[in-house]
């Protein structure tokens, strides 16, 4: 990543243009060819720095208004086995291993589930209890109740 | 929100195409025209259905740091740790949950070594424990809601 990589994530965090040719209003805010815009973009997403190019929808706007952090104390030793099989599963959008806090804190594998019921929910968690099985020492959920702050990263607009 | 909405949300969660006119290339995937395709993503966004259309990054791979934390906020300053917590640029979403650990953020910031700081300085203006919990392993993040 050199600064025209951060100059070209700075002027598109905040969404694509919405006009029919996005990569060249970019390419022209920054100075830059069309060319080498979108070069830069597709050697990002081959590095991986661009995840995906796309919508993010609103969860709760789409009905989707349970949506639990599910949190499990895995054996370590199944940790990176179960951990796939979980993240395989098409209702979890997110999951990963942590660090345990111990004695407050016990778990280490967080799965991000999403359904429209909170039945459904109960049935997702009944879901990943049968694949962890007797690796699994415990469990809970947690529910977000209010979103406090959401700004989306707002990485390479100042340099420290 | 209609059926086209519908189509273009779970459509466009796959990925969009880097090229000279990619909503004309995605409008005829779908079977509508370029205008309207972007009128509909313009109104998606415009109605919040939508909370973001463009690239997706990757926080570690861009060399910043990344990590969620927690902290135990009483519930007689709740508000007032929410300030402190969210009156940090690098603190990019707050969330609310039930549990005794009430309080969850995600930092990114620029350089790794600046995640610690963030860390103590949390602590040291809300004068509470910051758990936080980097991740160790990744095992799958994306987005496929049906809308």
């Amino acid at each position: 990543m050199d600064d025209l990589d951060r100059q070209i994530i700075s002027a598109t965090q905040a969404g694509l243009p919405l006009t029919p040719q996005p990569y060249q209003a970019v390419a022209k805010e920054l100075g830059i060819s069309t060319e080498l815009l979108v070069q830069r973009i597709k050697l990002m997403q081959q590095q991986k720095v661009i995840r995906r190019i796309g919508v993010v929808p609103n969860h709760y706007r789409l009905g989707y208004s349970f949506n639990g952090m599910t949190v499990w104390n895995i054996v370590d030793e199944k940790i990176d086995e179960l951990g796939k099989q979980v993240g395989e599963l098409d209702f979890v959008s997110h999951c990963y291993h942590r660090p345990r806090h111990k004695p407050e804190w016990n778990y280490n594998l967080f799965a991000m589930v999403h359904s429209k019921t909170e039945q459904g929910v109960k049935q997702q968690i009944q879901i990943i209890t049968e694949i962890l099985g007797q690796y699994n020492l415990g469990q809970d959920v947690l529910y977000s109740t209010r979103i406090l702050k959401k700004t989306g990263l707002r990485i390479g607009e100042k340099r420290v | 929100m209609d059926e086209v909405d519908k189509q273009i949300i779970n459509h466009l969660q796959g990925g969009f195409p880097v090229c000279d006119s990619p909503y004309q290339v995605v409008a005829e995937q779908l079977g509508l025209t370029e205008a309207s395709l972007i009128y509909r993503i313009k109104r998606l966004l415009d109605t919040g259905l939508l909370s973001r259309f463009g690239p997706l990054f990757h926080a570690e791979q861009m060399g910043g740091g990344l990590t969620l934390a927690a902290v135990k906020a009483p519930e007689q300053q709740f508000d007032q740790i929410t300030d402190i917590i969210n009156s940090f640029p690098e603190v990019a979403h707050n969330y609310a949950r039930s549990h005794e650990l009430n309080m969850w953020f995600v930092i990114a910031t620029d350089l790794p070594e600046r995640l610690s700081e963030v860390i103590d300085e949390i602590q040291q203006q809300t004068q509470l424990r910051v758990y936080n919990m980097p991740k160790i392993n990744e095992y799958f993040v994306g987005l496929k809601l049906q809308a």
